[in-house]
Protein backbone atom coordinates (compact mmCIF):
# COMPACT_ATOMS: atom_id res chain seq x y z
CA UNK A 1 0.00 0.00 0.00
CA UNK A 2 1.07 3.34 -0.83
CA UNK A 3 1.29 5.67 2.10
CA UNK A 4 2.19 8.93 -0.22
CA UNK A 5 0.65 9.82 -3.59
CA UNK A 6 1.38 12.50 -5.18
CA UNK A 7 0.01 13.10 -8.80
CA UNK A 8 1.52 15.93 -11.26
CA UNK A 9 2.09 18.12 -8.20
CA UNK A 10 3.02 21.74 -8.83
CA UNK A 11 4.00 24.37 -6.27
CA UNK A 12 4.44 27.71 -7.44
CA UNK A 13 5.11 31.13 -5.34
CA UNK A 14 5.27 34.70 -6.59
CA UNK A 15 8.11 37.10 -6.24
CA UNK A 16 7.11 40.90 -5.31
CA UNK A 17 9.56 44.21 -5.83
CA UNK A 18 9.23 46.88 -3.23
CA UNK A 19 6.04 48.12 -4.77
CA UNK A 20 4.36 44.87 -4.19
CA UNK A 21 4.04 44.17 -8.13
CA UNK A 22 4.10 40.86 -9.15
CA UNK A 23 7.71 40.70 -11.19
CA UNK A 24 8.03 36.54 -11.40
CA UNK A 25 6.26 33.39 -10.60
CA UNK A 26 9.17 30.44 -9.50
CA UNK A 27 8.04 27.16 -9.85
CA UNK A 28 9.98 25.26 -6.90
CA UNK A 29 8.22 21.80 -7.44
CA UNK A 30 7.37 21.18 -11.68
CA UNK A 31 5.19 18.17 -12.40
CA UNK A 32 6.33 15.79 -9.57
CA UNK A 33 4.74 12.41 -9.61
CA UNK A 34 5.88 10.37 -7.08
CA UNK A 35 4.86 7.04 -4.72
CA UNK A 36 5.85 6.27 -1.39
CA UNK A 37 5.27 2.35 0.09
CA UNK A 38 4.10 2.27 3.65
CA UNK A 39 6.90 1.02 5.71
CA UNK A 40 9.88 2.08 3.23
CA UNK A 41 13.02 4.11 4.46
CA UNK A 42 13.42 7.07 1.11
CA UNK A 43 15.90 9.18 0.97
CA UNK A 44 15.51 12.35 -0.93
CA UNK A 45 18.91 14.11 -2.14
CA UNK A 46 19.67 17.09 -4.06
CA UNK A 47 21.54 20.69 -4.19
CA UNK A 48 20.11 23.25 -1.78
CA UNK A 49 17.02 24.56 -4.05
CA UNK A 50 15.92 21.49 -5.66
CA UNK A 51 12.92 21.44 -4.04
CA UNK A 52 13.42 19.03 -1.26
CA UNK A 53 12.36 20.78 1.53
CA UNK A 54 9.20 22.12 -0.53
CA UNK A 55 8.39 18.61 -1.56
CA UNK A 56 8.41 17.13 1.81
CA UNK A 57 6.25 20.28 3.14
CA UNK A 58 2.99 19.23 0.86
CA UNK A 59 3.42 15.53 2.02
CA UNK A 60 1.79 16.82 5.90
CA UNK A 61 0.02 19.95 4.07
CA UNK A 62 2.50 22.82 5.44
CA UNK A 63 2.17 23.30 1.47
CA UNK A 64 -0.83 23.25 -0.10
CA UNK A 65 -0.38 22.67 -4.29
CA UNK A 66 -1.04 24.81 -7.11
CA UNK A 67 -1.49 21.98 -9.61
CA UNK A 68 -1.91 18.06 -8.71
CA UNK A 69 -2.80 16.36 -6.19
CA UNK A 70 -1.07 14.85 -2.73
CA UNK A 71 -2.50 12.09 -0.76
CA UNK A 72 -1.68 11.33 2.63
CA UNK A 73 -2.77 7.31 3.77
CA UNK A 74 -5.52 7.93 0.99
CA UNK A 75 -6.50 11.62 2.70
CA UNK A 76 -6.03 14.47 0.15
CA UNK A 77 -4.42 17.37 1.73
CA UNK A 78 -6.45 20.00 -0.38
CA UNK A 79 -9.65 18.66 0.17
CA UNK A 80 -9.83 17.13 3.60
CA UNK A 81 -11.65 18.51 5.99
CA UNK A 82 -9.48 17.45 9.16
CA UNK A 83 -6.40 18.93 8.72
CA UNK A 84 -4.85 18.12 12.25
CA UNK A 85 -5.81 14.50 12.12
CA UNK A 86 -3.99 14.08 8.82
CA UNK A 87 -0.96 15.53 10.05
CA UNK A 88 -0.75 13.69 12.74
CA UNK A 89 0.39 10.49 10.32
CA UNK A 90 3.03 12.35 9.07
CA UNK A 91 5.08 14.02 12.10
CA UNK A 92 8.07 16.17 11.12
CA UNK A 93 12.16 16.57 12.40
CA UNK A 94 13.65 19.79 11.14
CA UNK A 95 17.54 20.77 10.84
CA UNK A 96 17.66 22.69 14.16
CA UNK A 97 17.05 20.84 17.23
CA UNK A 98 17.01 23.82 19.32
CA UNK A 99 14.25 25.13 17.26
CA UNK A 100 12.22 22.47 18.36
CA UNK A 101 12.09 21.96 22.08
CA UNK A 102 9.58 23.98 24.07
CA UNK A 103 9.76 22.16 27.33
CA UNK A 104 12.08 22.95 30.56
CA UNK A 105 12.19 18.89 31.20
CA UNK A 106 12.50 15.99 28.28
CA UNK A 107 9.06 14.31 29.09
CA UNK A 108 7.13 17.48 28.79
CA UNK A 109 8.51 18.08 25.48
CA UNK A 110 7.59 14.45 24.72
CA UNK A 111 4.56 15.03 25.85
CA UNK A 112 3.33 18.01 24.23
CA UNK A 113 1.96 17.31 20.84
CA UNK A 114 -0.17 14.37 21.88
CA UNK A 115 -1.71 16.61 24.79
CA UNK A 116 -2.73 19.21 21.94
CA UNK A 117 -4.04 15.94 20.42
CA UNK A 118 -6.22 15.62 23.69
CA UNK A 119 -4.94 12.05 24.71
CA UNK A 120 -5.96 11.29 27.99
CA UNK A 121 -3.29 11.79 30.97
CA UNK A 122 -2.84 7.67 31.72
CA UNK A 123 -2.58 7.16 28.08
CA UNK A 124 -0.18 10.47 27.74
CA UNK A 125 2.15 8.95 30.45
CA UNK A 126 2.53 5.12 28.67
CA UNK A 127 2.97 7.09 25.36
CA UNK A 128 5.90 9.54 26.59
CA UNK A 129 7.52 6.72 28.53
CA UNK A 130 7.41 4.21 25.25
CA UNK A 131 8.45 6.95 23.02
CA UNK A 132 11.57 7.68 25.29
CA UNK A 133 12.27 4.02 25.32
CA UNK A 134 12.33 3.50 21.72
CA UNK A 135 14.71 6.37 21.29
CA UNK A 136 17.17 5.11 24.01
CA UNK A 137 16.17 7.92 26.19
CA UNK A 138 14.41 6.81 28.86
CA UNK A 139 16.90 7.51 31.18
CA UNK A 140 17.42 11.19 30.48
CA UNK A 141 13.50 11.64 31.03
CA UNK A 142 13.31 14.17 33.69
CA UNK A 143 16.58 16.32 32.73
CA UNK A 144 16.48 19.17 31.07
CA UNK A 145 16.68 19.81 27.10
CA UNK A 146 19.64 22.14 27.06
CA UNK A 147 21.87 19.92 28.91
CA UNK A 148 21.77 17.66 26.38
CA UNK A 149 24.07 16.86 23.17
CA UNK A 150 22.74 17.78 19.23
CA UNK A 151 22.12 14.26 18.61
CA UNK A 152 20.36 13.43 22.07
CA UNK A 153 18.01 16.32 21.51
CA UNK A 154 17.18 15.31 18.25
CA UNK A 155 16.35 12.06 19.24
CA UNK A 156 13.87 13.91 21.70
CA UNK A 157 12.29 15.27 19.12
CA UNK A 158 11.55 12.15 17.24
CA UNK A 159 10.22 10.78 20.31
CA UNK A 160 7.95 13.92 20.53
CA UNK A 161 6.80 12.50 16.93
CA UNK A 162 6.62 9.15 18.15
CA UNK A 163 4.09 10.09 20.81
CA UNK A 164 1.48 11.33 18.25
CA UNK A 165 2.13 7.67 16.72
CA UNK A 166 2.86 8.79 13.03
CA UNK A 167 2.89 6.35 10.06
CA UNK A 168 4.97 8.71 8.49
CA UNK A 169 8.10 10.26 10.03
CA UNK A 170 9.41 13.28 7.24
CA UNK A 171 13.11 14.37 8.35
CA UNK A 172 14.90 17.67 7.00
CA UNK A 173 18.10 17.85 7.50
CA UNK A 174 17.89 16.65 11.07
CA UNK A 175 21.79 15.64 10.87
CA UNK A 176 23.31 18.39 9.56
CA UNK A 177 24.35 20.44 12.92
CA UNK A 178 25.37 17.16 14.75
CA UNK A 179 28.94 16.13 15.13
CA UNK A 180 30.10 12.43 13.67
CA UNK A 181 28.78 10.58 16.91
CA UNK A 182 25.05 12.27 17.05
CA UNK A 183 24.99 12.43 13.25
CA UNK A 184 25.11 8.36 13.87
CA UNK A 185 22.79 7.97 16.76
CA UNK A 186 19.78 10.13 15.18
CA UNK A 187 20.49 7.38 12.03
CA UNK A 188 20.53 4.26 13.52
CA UNK A 189 17.44 5.16 15.80
CA UNK A 190 15.30 5.97 12.43
CA UNK A 191 16.43 2.60 10.84
CA UNK A 192 15.26 0.89 13.70
CA UNK A 193 12.16 2.64 14.19
CA UNK A 194 11.65 1.65 10.27
CA UNK A 195 12.78 -1.95 11.00
CA UNK A 196 11.40 -2.86 14.33
CA UNK A 197 7.65 -0.65 13.89
CA UNK A 198 7.18 -0.33 10.50
CA UNK A 199 7.04 3.70 10.62
CA UNK A 200 8.18 4.86 6.82
CA UNK A 201 10.81 7.37 7.16
CA UNK A 202 11.57 9.55 4.43
CA UNK A 203 14.68 11.36 5.16
CA UNK A 204 16.06 14.18 3.53
CA UNK A 205 20.02 14.72 3.36
CA UNK A 206 23.26 16.27 2.36
CA UNK A 207 25.18 13.13 3.50
CA UNK A 208 25.46 10.46 0.87
CA UNK A 209 27.05 7.85 3.77
CA UNK A 210 22.88 8.43 5.55
CA UNK A 211 21.81 7.79 2.22
CA UNK A 212 23.49 3.97 1.47
CA UNK A 213 21.20 1.89 3.81
CA UNK A 214 18.05 3.38 2.55
CA UNK A 215 15.30 1.22 0.54
CA UNK A 216 15.32 4.03 -1.88
CA UNK A 217 17.00 6.85 -2.78
CA UNK A 218 15.50 9.62 -4.65
CA UNK A 219 17.70 12.96 -6.30
CA UNK A 220 15.62 16.16 -7.28
CA UNK A 221 17.08 18.98 -9.38
CA UNK A 222 15.07 21.96 -10.37
CA UNK A 223 11.98 21.13 -8.90
CA UNK A 224 11.69 17.79 -10.62
CA UNK A 225 12.74 14.05 -9.67
CA UNK A 226 15.73 13.40 -11.69
CA UNK A 227 16.65 9.53 -10.61
CA UNK A 228 14.68 7.15 -8.51
CA UNK A 229 16.27 3.93 -7.56
CA UNK A 230 17.74 1.49 -5.13
CA UNK A 231 21.35 3.47 -3.37
CA UNK A 232 23.57 0.94 -5.66
CA UNK A 233 21.59 2.13 -8.94
CA UNK A 234 21.67 5.85 -8.06
CA UNK A 235 25.10 5.85 -7.02
CA UNK A 236 26.75 4.07 -10.19
CA UNK A 237 26.23 7.64 -11.72
CA UNK A 238 28.57 9.34 -10.47
CA UNK A 239 29.10 11.89 -13.21
CA UNK A 240 25.52 12.78 -13.66
CA UNK A 241 25.02 12.89 -9.57
CA UNK A 242 27.48 15.80 -9.73
CA UNK A 243 26.15 17.83 -12.31
CA UNK A 244 23.16 17.91 -9.82
CA UNK A 245 25.74 19.50 -7.58
CA UNK A 246 25.88 16.03 -5.42
CA UNK A 247 28.38 13.80 -4.78
CA UNK A 248 28.33 10.17 -4.15
CA UNK A 249 29.82 8.36 0.12
CA UNK A 250 33.66 7.87 -0.16
CA UNK A 251 34.06 4.38 -0.51
CA UNK A 252 32.28 4.25 -3.90
CA UNK A 253 33.67 7.22 -4.90
CA UNK A 254 37.11 5.57 -4.54
CA UNK A 255 36.19 2.78 -5.79
CA UNK A 256 34.73 4.69 -9.11
CA UNK A 257 38.22 6.20 -9.65
CA UNK A 258 40.00 3.42 -9.05
CA UNK A 259 37.81 1.76 -12.12
CA UNK A 260 38.63 4.65 -14.21
CA UNK A 261 42.03 3.72 -13.75
CA UNK A 262 41.33 -0.12 -14.97
CA UNK A 263 40.68 -2.07 -11.63
CA UNK A 264 38.07 -4.30 -12.19
CA UNK A 265 35.56 -3.55 -10.13
CA UNK A 266 31.85 -3.48 -10.09
CA UNK A 267 29.71 -0.41 -10.48
CA UNK A 268 27.66 1.48 -6.96
CA UNK A 269 30.03 -0.20 -4.29
CA UNK A 270 28.61 0.89 -1.21
CA UNK A 271 30.09 -0.38 1.76
CA UNK A 272 33.99 -1.03 3.01
CA UNK A 273 33.23 -4.13 2.91
CA UNK A 274 32.48 -4.97 -0.54
CA UNK A 275 35.04 -2.85 -1.53
CA UNK A 276 37.99 -4.74 0.33
CA UNK A 277 36.20 -7.76 -1.07
CA UNK A 278 36.07 -7.04 -4.48
CA UNK A 279 40.18 -5.54 -4.28
CA UNK A 280 41.24 -9.19 -2.52
CA UNK A 281 39.37 -10.74 -6.08
CA UNK A 282 41.77 -8.36 -8.40
CA UNK A 283 44.85 -9.10 -6.06
CA UNK A 284 44.03 -12.96 -6.47
CA UNK A 285 43.09 -12.84 -10.54
CA UNK A 286 46.05 -11.26 -10.93
CA UNK A 287 48.14 -13.33 -9.49
CA UNK A 288 47.74 -15.68 -11.87
CA UNK A 289 47.60 -13.54 -14.71
CA UNK B 1 49.87 37.81 12.40
CA UNK B 2 50.33 35.69 15.76
CA UNK B 3 47.26 35.17 17.85
CA UNK B 4 48.24 33.42 21.18
CA UNK B 5 45.77 31.93 23.71
CA UNK B 6 47.79 31.46 26.72
CA UNK B 7 46.72 28.69 29.21
CA UNK B 8 42.94 30.24 28.68
CA UNK B 9 39.93 28.38 31.10
CA UNK B 10 36.65 29.75 30.81
CA UNK B 11 34.03 28.84 33.92
CA UNK B 12 30.62 30.31 34.73
CA UNK B 13 31.26 29.85 38.51
CA UNK B 14 35.35 30.49 38.72
CA UNK B 15 34.58 31.24 42.52
CA UNK B 16 33.04 28.37 43.70
CA UNK B 17 35.15 25.84 45.55
CA UNK B 18 34.88 23.19 42.51
CA UNK B 19 34.46 25.30 39.66
CA UNK B 20 32.82 23.79 36.35
CA UNK B 21 35.13 25.00 33.31
CA UNK B 22 33.66 24.85 29.52
CA UNK B 23 37.43 25.40 28.67
CA UNK B 24 40.43 24.55 30.67
CA UNK B 25 43.53 25.37 30.47
CA UNK B 26 44.13 25.71 26.65
CA UNK B 27 47.46 27.00 24.65
CA UNK B 28 47.66 27.10 20.74
CA UNK B 29 48.90 29.98 18.40
CA UNK B 30 47.84 31.11 15.30
CA UNK B 31 50.27 33.18 12.66
CA UNK B 32 49.78 34.11 9.11
CA UNK B 33 49.41 31.48 6.58
CA UNK B 34 48.33 28.70 8.74
CA UNK B 35 45.06 26.80 7.99
CA UNK B 36 43.75 25.28 10.97
CA UNK B 37 40.41 23.10 11.93
CA UNK B 38 39.00 23.21 15.31
CA UNK B 39 37.29 20.02 15.71
CA UNK B 40 35.29 18.11 18.91
CA UNK B 41 31.80 17.03 20.03
CA UNK B 42 28.59 19.03 20.83
CA UNK B 43 29.76 21.23 24.18
CA UNK B 44 33.62 20.68 23.29
CA UNK B 45 34.12 24.15 23.94
CA UNK B 46 34.46 25.29 20.22
CA UNK B 47 32.41 28.12 20.48
CA UNK B 48 33.95 29.54 23.72
CA UNK B 49 37.44 29.55 22.63
CA UNK B 50 36.85 31.12 18.91
CA UNK B 51 34.98 34.07 21.24
CA UNK B 52 38.56 34.15 23.54
CA UNK B 53 40.13 34.80 19.86
CA UNK B 54 38.17 37.98 18.88
CA UNK B 55 37.89 39.49 22.66
CA UNK B 56 33.99 38.77 22.26
CA UNK B 57 34.33 37.04 25.84
CA UNK B 58 37.17 37.53 28.27
CA UNK B 59 38.52 34.06 29.79
CA UNK B 60 38.41 33.56 33.40
CA UNK B 61 41.96 32.77 33.31
CA UNK B 62 44.66 33.17 30.99
CA UNK B 63 45.60 35.10 28.40
CA UNK B 64 44.48 36.27 24.57
CA UNK B 65 48.09 37.74 23.17
CA UNK B 66 47.46 39.02 19.49
CA UNK B 67 51.24 40.03 18.21
CA UNK B 68 52.36 39.57 21.78
CA UNK B 69 49.57 42.09 23.31
CA UNK B 70 47.49 41.49 26.20
CA UNK B 71 43.93 42.08 24.21
CA UNK B 72 42.20 42.09 27.63
CA UNK B 73 44.44 44.81 29.14
CA UNK B 74 42.78 48.41 29.70
CA UNK B 75 42.49 50.50 26.91
CA UNK B 76 43.47 47.88 24.15
CA UNK B 77 41.50 48.87 21.21
CA UNK B 78 39.32 45.62 20.56
CA UNK B 79 37.10 47.56 18.11
CA UNK B 80 40.79 47.28 15.79
CA UNK B 81 40.95 43.69 17.05
CA UNK B 82 37.44 42.85 15.62
CA UNK B 83 38.58 43.81 12.52
CA UNK B 84 41.90 42.43 12.20
CA UNK B 85 40.51 38.77 13.55
CA UNK B 86 37.30 38.50 11.89
CA UNK B 87 34.29 35.88 12.94
CA UNK B 88 32.30 34.29 10.85
CA UNK B 89 28.75 32.57 13.03
CA UNK B 90 26.84 29.43 12.13
CA UNK B 91 24.47 30.54 9.71
CA UNK B 92 25.80 34.00 9.21
CA UNK B 93 23.74 34.39 6.17
CA UNK B 94 20.91 35.40 9.02
CA UNK B 95 22.49 38.48 9.80
CA UNK B 96 22.01 39.84 6.62
CA UNK B 97 19.85 42.90 6.76
CA UNK B 98 20.66 45.76 3.77
CA UNK B 99 18.41 46.09 0.71
CA UNK B 100 21.66 45.00 -1.79
CA UNK B 101 24.61 42.78 -1.54
CA UNK B 102 27.09 45.54 -1.78
CA UNK B 103 25.28 48.06 1.22
CA UNK B 104 25.37 44.38 3.06
CA UNK B 105 29.26 43.70 2.16
CA UNK B 106 30.21 47.93 2.79
CA UNK B 107 28.36 47.94 6.20
CA UNK B 108 32.06 46.73 8.23
CA UNK B 109 34.06 49.51 6.40
CA UNK B 110 31.06 51.53 7.16
CA UNK B 111 31.96 51.37 10.40
CA UNK B 112 35.20 51.39 10.55
CA UNK B 113 35.00 55.39 9.26
CA UNK B 114 35.82 54.80 5.37
CA UNK B 115 34.89 57.12 2.82
CA UNK B 116 31.79 55.80 0.60
CA UNK B 117 34.35 55.26 -2.29
CA UNK B 118 37.10 53.16 0.25
CA UNK B 119 33.86 50.89 1.40
CA UNK B 120 32.67 49.93 -2.29
CA UNK B 121 36.32 49.35 -3.30
CA UNK B 122 36.83 47.30 -0.72
CA UNK B 123 33.49 45.73 -0.87
CA UNK B 124 33.99 44.69 -4.09
CA UNK B 125 37.38 43.55 -3.71
CA UNK B 126 35.65 41.35 -0.96
CA UNK B 127 32.89 40.26 -3.60
CA UNK B 128 35.86 39.25 -6.18
CA UNK B 129 37.76 37.08 -3.94
CA UNK B 130 34.39 35.13 -2.79
CA UNK B 131 33.76 34.60 -6.15
CA UNK B 132 30.29 36.57 -6.49
CA UNK B 133 29.86 38.51 -9.80
CA UNK B 134 29.77 41.89 -10.42
CA UNK B 135 25.74 41.53 -11.67
CA UNK B 136 24.94 40.66 -7.42
CA UNK B 137 26.07 43.75 -6.45
CA UNK B 138 22.28 45.48 -6.58
CA UNK B 139 20.72 42.33 -5.99
CA UNK B 140 18.73 41.74 -2.83
CA UNK B 141 20.75 39.69 -0.34
CA UNK B 142 16.98 37.82 0.36
CA UNK B 143 16.81 36.64 -3.18
CA UNK B 144 20.02 34.52 -3.16
CA UNK B 145 20.34 30.68 -2.99
CA UNK B 146 21.66 29.47 0.34
CA UNK B 147 25.59 29.20 -0.47
CA UNK B 148 25.66 32.51 -1.90
CA UNK B 149 24.41 34.21 1.12
CA UNK B 150 26.96 32.50 3.02
CA UNK B 151 29.41 33.95 0.45
CA UNK B 152 28.16 37.45 0.98
CA UNK B 153 28.21 36.82 4.70
CA UNK B 154 31.45 36.06 3.98
CA UNK B 155 32.53 38.96 2.20
CA UNK B 156 31.19 41.54 4.73
CA UNK B 157 33.74 40.35 7.12
CA UNK B 158 36.38 39.98 4.39
CA UNK B 159 35.74 43.58 3.83
CA UNK B 160 37.00 44.44 6.82
CA UNK B 161 40.91 43.06 5.50
CA UNK B 162 40.86 40.59 8.34
CA UNK B 163 44.56 39.28 9.05
CA UNK B 164 42.72 36.24 11.15
CA UNK B 165 39.69 34.47 9.20
CA UNK B 166 37.74 32.45 12.00
CA UNK B 167 34.75 30.60 10.20
CA UNK B 168 31.71 28.47 12.86
CA UNK B 169 30.68 25.56 10.54
CA UNK B 170 30.31 27.65 7.11
CA UNK B 171 29.29 24.42 5.77
CA UNK B 172 26.37 23.39 7.53
CA UNK B 173 23.21 22.78 5.64
CA UNK B 174 24.88 23.31 1.98
CA UNK B 175 24.52 21.23 -0.23
CA UNK B 176 28.36 19.10 -1.38
CA UNK B 177 29.10 21.37 -4.13
CA UNK B 178 28.44 24.22 -1.54
CA UNK B 179 30.48 22.97 0.31
CA UNK B 180 33.38 22.48 -1.93
CA UNK B 181 32.85 26.07 -3.16
CA UNK B 182 33.11 27.52 0.12
CA UNK B 183 35.97 25.70 1.62
CA UNK B 184 38.09 26.43 -2.05
CA UNK B 185 37.32 30.41 -1.67
CA UNK B 186 38.54 29.96 2.21
CA UNK B 187 41.35 27.76 0.78
CA UNK B 188 42.76 30.15 -1.65
CA UNK B 189 42.23 33.46 0.48
CA UNK B 190 44.76 31.62 2.70
CA UNK B 191 46.77 30.59 -0.08
CA UNK B 192 46.71 33.61 -1.54
CA UNK B 193 46.38 36.53 0.87
CA UNK B 194 47.66 34.92 3.42
CA UNK B 195 44.92 35.17 6.13
CA UNK B 196 45.11 32.98 8.71
CA UNK B 197 41.80 30.61 8.98
CA UNK B 198 40.57 28.80 11.65
CA UNK B 199 37.82 26.66 10.64
CA UNK B 200 35.12 25.00 13.02
CA UNK B 201 33.71 22.05 11.71
CA UNK B 202 31.87 18.74 12.20
CA UNK B 203 32.80 17.19 8.98
CA UNK B 204 36.21 15.05 9.02
CA UNK B 205 36.35 14.18 5.27
CA UNK B 206 36.08 18.66 4.90
CA UNK B 207 38.96 18.76 7.15
CA UNK B 208 40.94 15.92 5.76
CA UNK B 209 40.84 17.95 2.43
CA UNK B 210 41.43 21.13 3.51
CA UNK B 211 42.97 21.93 6.96
CA UNK B 212 47.25 21.71 7.64
CA UNK B 213 46.55 21.56 11.14
CA UNK B 214 43.64 20.13 13.57
CA UNK B 215 42.98 21.29 16.90
CA UNK B 216 40.57 18.45 18.91
CA UNK B 217 38.92 19.89 21.63
CA UNK B 218 37.71 17.07 24.35
CA UNK B 219 35.14 18.04 27.27
CA UNK B 220 36.72 21.84 27.47
CA UNK B 221 39.80 20.62 26.89
CA UNK B 222 42.50 20.38 23.92
CA UNK B 223 43.33 17.12 23.24
CA UNK B 224 45.68 17.16 20.30
CA UNK B 225 47.38 20.06 18.19
CA UNK B 226 48.56 18.00 15.20
CA UNK B 227 48.30 17.40 11.62
CA UNK B 228 45.51 15.79 10.04
CA UNK B 229 47.15 12.39 9.57
CA UNK B 230 48.89 12.23 13.01
CA UNK B 231 45.16 13.34 14.11
CA UNK B 232 43.51 10.79 12.33
CA UNK B 233 45.96 8.01 13.70
CA UNK B 234 44.23 8.50 16.66
CA UNK B 235 40.88 7.29 15.19
CA UNK B 236 39.80 5.02 18.30
CA UNK B 237 40.42 7.67 20.21
CA UNK B 238 38.17 10.44 18.18
CA UNK B 239 34.92 7.93 18.10
CA UNK B 240 35.21 7.79 21.81
CA UNK B 241 34.92 11.58 21.93
CA UNK B 242 31.81 12.04 19.24
CA UNK B 243 34.45 12.38 16.57
CA UNK B 244 35.74 10.02 13.72
CA UNK B 245 38.31 10.09 10.97
CA UNK B 246 36.91 10.64 7.20
CA UNK B 247 35.74 7.15 5.59
CA UNK B 248 38.88 6.97 3.93
CA UNK B 249 40.82 6.28 6.68
CA UNK B 250 38.53 3.50 7.93
CA UNK B 251 38.89 1.85 4.27
CA UNK B 252 42.66 2.20 4.69
CA UNK B 253 42.52 0.37 7.74
CA UNK B 254 40.13 -2.30 6.54
CA UNK B 255 42.80 -2.74 3.72
CA UNK B 256 46.00 -2.84 6.21
CA UNK B 257 43.73 -5.66 8.22
CA UNK B 258 43.57 -8.15 4.98
CA UNK B 259 47.16 -7.59 4.11
CA UNK B 260 47.38 -4.84 1.80
CA UNK B 261 50.14 -2.62 2.29
CA UNK B 262 48.71 0.46 2.26
CA UNK B 263 49.35 3.51 4.43
CA UNK B 264 47.49 4.10 7.17
CA UNK B 265 47.87 7.78 6.80
CA UNK B 266 45.78 7.98 3.77
CA UNK B 267 42.83 10.54 4.63
CA UNK B 268 41.42 11.36 0.91
CA UNK B 269 39.86 9.80 -2.14
CA UNK B 270 43.06 11.35 -4.04
CA UNK B 271 45.73 10.05 -1.73
CA UNK B 272 44.08 6.35 -0.99
CA UNK B 273 43.83 5.57 -4.91
CA UNK B 274 47.08 6.50 -5.41
CA UNK B 275 48.20 3.96 -2.55
CA UNK B 276 45.82 1.19 -3.78
CA UNK B 277 47.48 1.61 -7.34
CA UNK B 278 50.74 1.32 -6.06
CA UNK B 279 49.77 -1.71 -3.83
CA UNK B 280 48.45 -3.76 -7.20
CA UNK B 281 51.22 -2.77 -9.12
CA UNK B 282 49.16 -0.83 -11.58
Amino acid sequence: MNIIEILHLIHEFKEYDENETEIDTVRALDDVTLSIEEGSFVTILGHNGSGKSTLAKHVNALLLPTGGTVLLCGEDTLKTKELWQLRKNAGMVFQNPDNQIIAGIVEEDVAFGPENLGVPTAELEKRVENALERVGMAAFRMNSPNRLSGGQKQRIAIAGMLAMKPKCILMDEPTAMLDPVGRREVIETVHELNRQEGITIVLITHYMEEAVDADRVIVMDGGKLVMDGTPREVFSRVEELRECRMTVPQVTELSWELKKEGVDLPDGILTIGELVEELEKVRRSSVWN
Amino acid sequence: MELTLKNVSYSYNPDAPEPVYAVRDVSLTIRSGDFAALIGHTGSGKSTLIQFMNGLLKPTEGQVLFNGEDIFEKKYPLKTLRQKVGLVFQYPEHQLFEETVLKDICFGPKNMGLSKEEQEERARHAMKLVGLAESYEDKSPFELSGGEKRRVAIAGVLAMKPECLILDEPTAGLDPAGRDDILGTVRALSDEEGIAVVLVSHSMEDVAVYAERLFVMKKGELLYDDTPKAVFRHYKELEQIGLSAPQVTYIAHALREKGFDVSEDAMTVAELKQEILRVLGK
